[in-house]
């Protein structure tokens, strides 16, 4: 029974992992690039880590190990994430031609507006 | 937006292809646990594709981000597939080191010195 739930999890994650390398290919901006492939590739391998957590029973070696895992990537990867997206900005990458609005770039002009 | 036969041509192509590469990994004769290996190899190649294609920079960093946490997921099928418990070992220290990678590169994009 442990090995069924343990198989969906794994499942799940390989989905969304594949399904992170297509918005990786396919979204037009490094901003779409950015979200669509960092949730869902964070997602993906977290739901394989914790799949082999309970495959052998969290209480072993490996489980531990795996939980361990998922506890350094759910720390690591949002702040690289914020990292690139903010270094990306600030080095004068460009926006998709048909997206709506800027808020960081308001954020940044408006006090030098008010001075 | 206004419909563009190109682009909508372009877009059942890719299609096409991504479909017929997944179908190839998972009809492949192998044991069950490597056809998950298969399907994260084809999603290294979609990485690597938009590493020697990205426009900018940003997108090359990106790329090699998810690509660094692609191979945590490859070392933890590796484990349950050869049941040896240092693949594990492995990906802890491989997001560790992508972790303190990605952010080096990102200073470097920032076009900023270390000394922050």
């Amino acid at each position: 029974m442990a090995q069924v739930i343990g198989m969906i999890f794994i499942v799940s994650g390989v989905a969304f992992d594949i399904l992170g390398c297509l918005g990786l290919v396919r979204l037009p901006d490094v901003y779409n690039r950015l979200q669509a492939a960092t949730k869902c590739v964070t997602f993906g391998t977290c739901g394989i880590l914790f799949g082999a957590a309970i495959f052998d029973g969290i209480f072993t070696a490996t489980g531990v190990k795996a939980l361990i895992g998922i506890v350094f990537i759910l720390l690591t990867s949002p702040v690289a994430a914020h990292a690139i997206s903010r270094a990306a900005h600030r080095s004068g990458v460009k926006l998709w031609e048909e997206s709506v609005c800027d808020k960081y770039l308001d954020d940044q002009m408006k006090p030098k507006l008010t001075e | 937006m206004r419909f563009k036969p190109v682009r909508f041509l372009r877009w059942v192509i890719g299609a096409a292809i991504i479909a017929f590469v997944v179908f190839a990994a998972v009809s492949r004769p192998a044991p069950f646990y490597l056809k998950f290996l298969y399907i994260l190899l084809m999603g290294c190649l979609m990485v690597l594709y938009r590493i020697f294609k990205g426009p900018t920079p940003a997108d090359r960093v990106v790329a090699i981000d998810i690509f660094g946490i692609l191979i945590v997921g490859f070392c933890v099928i590796l484990q349950i597939y050869t049941k040896r418990g240092w693949y594990l070992d492995i990906g802890i220290a491989w997001v560790l080191q992508s972790f303190v990678s990605t952010l080096a590169l990102a200073k470097y994009l920032e076009g900023k010195g270390f000394e922050e």
